[in-house]
């Protein structure tokens, strides 16, 4: 499903260049639940950007559904956004003045479905994350374990292949991050979709089928068995440990 | 275009900045309300002009006799050129295109007496041919106009007009009663509308008789004092070539230099209202930049404000982005909502502006010089078309910059 080939990307801050990743070589199947780890600057979320096409890379060769992901434009790269990609943030970015229903039905706006198929399916969604009755609540009405999962049905929405998550359960507390862990798990097991968790949570990471660890801008691990961190998240054992660097 | 999610979200952004959006919304409202207001002036400046070229054929000429200034084939300057009945027929066949032709004669030169019963008064006898109708786009309000057959049996008939009937008739019917001309009788058969307006303001009406009774009775020897005509191509060109060809026949009729100017008065409507229009023009081109320019003043604060939009809406675009918005969705939708911000207000202006204009036109009368000051329908559009290009103008910009927002560092944008 993806392929990465060597991928560098360097920003310039000022004068200097900064080479943020190093020549990363990657492979990820179809339906695998994996999770992406490293400490800041280690440039996991560079590297989702650029799995999630919302930034470009410098060299290399980066192939999604064996099509090669280089030199498309603007509207070019928001269609296959749209067709193969659905994204949940850490800020989860619902949009404010929307409500539930209407922020989930937002990817299927710009594909162009029909309003009353569009509320449809987005109401199975919202049902789905078990926040029907939230439908035509605004974010700011609810809670930031309920505005994720709000954030997960739009990303599932439009059924894409893959679901990219940014720190998911950076912004919640660790019994929401349960839950909020269990239904990616459930995304992965029930609707077969391949998902992607950049984390630093070795309890989020733990809840995967595999680790990739970053570090420096190149992979030092990429098949780090989940079982060998210390901590399993399951719903049932939670811990307080505070959220840290994995040294393997 | 008509999308509901599209609209929704314009309410949306501009019923959270009611104040921002009405304020903006002045700055256009003022600018097309001005740009309404100018042209108003503008039509008013060009309808009270028109007013007074009214009541002649605009694509026709007249022509007097003069006197010579140049020698001519051994001919000394300084003679009078006279112009006679016979030039009337020369005329028509010199002239293709000619559509009417008519001879004036005044009757003594001035004003003459007419009498019914005891009643007197004064008044400018005029001969004319019965084309001449359509040359001065006479009314007839009873009776009818002098025609062919009083012109081939000299018939002694006559046309007046409303003041005349009055001073002479007062309450009575006055047509097939016979007045006397300075003491002939002639039968009236028809009463005109007359209008005083422009040269012939404040003056009386002139009463019609046919021209050939007029040579006959008043003994005019086959003379004329003008000829008017008018012609089908009423372009500047067609006007000039009309009034080359009459000038030529008549030269050659009367011996006179065809370059000399001061042989013929020649009066070329198309020529005057060609002149008169072009300054008109000058004046609507010069109200149509400063309207504009105050419009442009009000569409660099939607431009403004739209940048300012844009900035604040930033997370939120580079999330649609990310959802799969394309570029082109993006634009559309700052872009509409600029075009929407300076069409309600500037539709506001306009209607305000074509009410007031209204009002105008309705509280003050009409003078020569400015008559109803309202807005063409055609006028209306073109600054209704004014008002969706400058919205889109306002919205090209900030839509440019939303466009160019990378969904990475939206989202990275608190």
């Amino acid at each position: 499903m993806i392929v990465l080939k060597d991928i560098r990307k360097a920003y310039r801050t000022g004068a200097n260049l900064l080479q943020v990743l190093k020549g990363i070589d990657l492979e990820i199947t179809d339906g695998e639940l994996v999770s992406i780890m490293g400490s800041s600057g280690s440039g996991k979320s560079t590297l989702l950007n650029i799995i999630g096409i919302l930034d470009n890379y410098d060299s290399g060769e980066y192939r999604l559904d064996g099509m090669l992901i280089k030199g498309q434009t603007e509207t070019e790269s928001a269609l296959l956004r749209s067709k193969y990609i659905g994204y949940v943030f850490q800020s989860f970015n619902l949009i404010g003045f929307k409500n539930a229903l209407e922020n989930v039905a937002l990817p299927l706006y710009y594909q162009g479905v029909p309003r009353r198929k569009r509320n449809e399916l987005a109401l199975a969604m919202l049902e789905r994350v078990g926040l029907k009755e939230w439908a035509h609540h605004l974010p700011n009405e609810m809670s930031g374990g309920q505005k994720q999962r709000v954030a997960i049905a739009r990303a599932l929405v439009a059924d894409p292949k893959i679901v990219l998550a940014d720190e998911p359960t950076g912004a919640l507390d660790t019994r929401t991050s349960a839950e909020v862990m269990a239904l990616l798990t459930e995304v992965n097991r029930d609707l077969g979709k391949t998902v992607l968790i950049v984390t630093h949570e070795r309890d989020v990471a733990a809840a995967t089928q595999r680790v990739i660890y970053l570090r420096d801008g190149v992979i030092e691990n990429a098949h780090l068995d989940p079982k060998s961190l210390s901590t399993s998240m399951d719903g049932v054992r939670v811990t307080n440990k505070p959220a840290g660097d994995v040294r393997p | 275009m008509f999308d509901r999610e599209q609209w929704a979200e314009i309410f949306e952004s501009i019923g959270k900045n009611k104040m921002r959006a009405v304020l903006t919304g002045f700055a256009v409202f003022w600018g097309i309300f001005m740009l309404i207001i100018l042209l108003g002036a503008g039509a008013g400046l060009r309808n009270g002009f028109s007013y007074n070229f009214r009541n002649t054929a605009t694509n026709s000429i007249r022509l007097h006799g003069n006197e010579t200034s140049k020698p001519w084939q051994g001919l000394p300057p300084n003679r009078i050129i006279t112009l006679e009945e016979a030039d009337i027929e020369a005329l028509r066949h010199a002239i293709p295109g000619i559509q009417y032709i008519s001879g004036q004669y005044r009757v003594w030169r001035g004003n003459s007496r007419l009498r019914y019963g005891k009643n007197t008064g004064s008044y400018n006898i005029r001969g004319i041919q019965p084309e001449h109708r359509h040359l001065q786009h006479q009314r007839i309000i009873a009776g009818r106009f002098i025609n062919e057959v009083d012109q081939v049996q000299d018939r002694k008939v006559i046309v007046i007009a409303e003041d005349c009937r009055q001073e002479l008739f007062k309450g009575e019917d006055p047509l097939h009663k016979w007045v006397s001309v300075n003491g002939i009788p002639f039968e009236v058969v028809g009463l005109y509308e007359f209008e005083a307006g422009g040269m012939e303001r404040g003056s009386r009406s002139p009463v019609f008789i046919p021209l050939s009774a007029a040579q006959k009775v008043f003994n005019a020897k086959g003379l004329v004092d003008d000829i008017t005509f008018s012609f089908a191509d009423a372009s500047i060109a067609g006007a000039k070539e009309a009034e080359q060809r009459a000038v030529h026949t008549l030269a050659r009729r009367h011996n006179f230099d065809p370059t000399d100017e001061r042989a013929l008065w020649v009066n070329n409507n198309v020529e005057n209202v060609g002149t008169v229009s072009s300054i008109f023009n000058g004046i609507n081109a010069f109200l149509w930049f400063v309207g504009i320019g105050s419009l442009i003043a009000g569409i660099v604060g939607v431009s403004n404000i739209m940048l300012i939009v844009v900035k604040e809406r930033t997370k939120e675009l580079g999330i649609r982005k990310a959802l799969g918005a394309t570029p082109a969705k993006v634009v559309g939708q700052i872009l509409m909502e600029a075009i929407f911000l300076t069409g309600m207000a500037g539709w506001a202006g306009l209607v305000l502006g074509v009410f007031l204009m209204e009002g105008i036109a309705s509280v003050v009368p009409g003078s020569e010089f400015f008559r109803d000051p309202t807005i063409q329908i055609d006028v209306a559009l073109w600054a209704l078309l004014a008002l969706i290009v400058s919205g889109a103008l306002a919205g090209y910009i900030p839509a440019r910059r939303a466009a160019a927002i990378r969904p990475i560092e939206a989202l990275r944008y608190e």
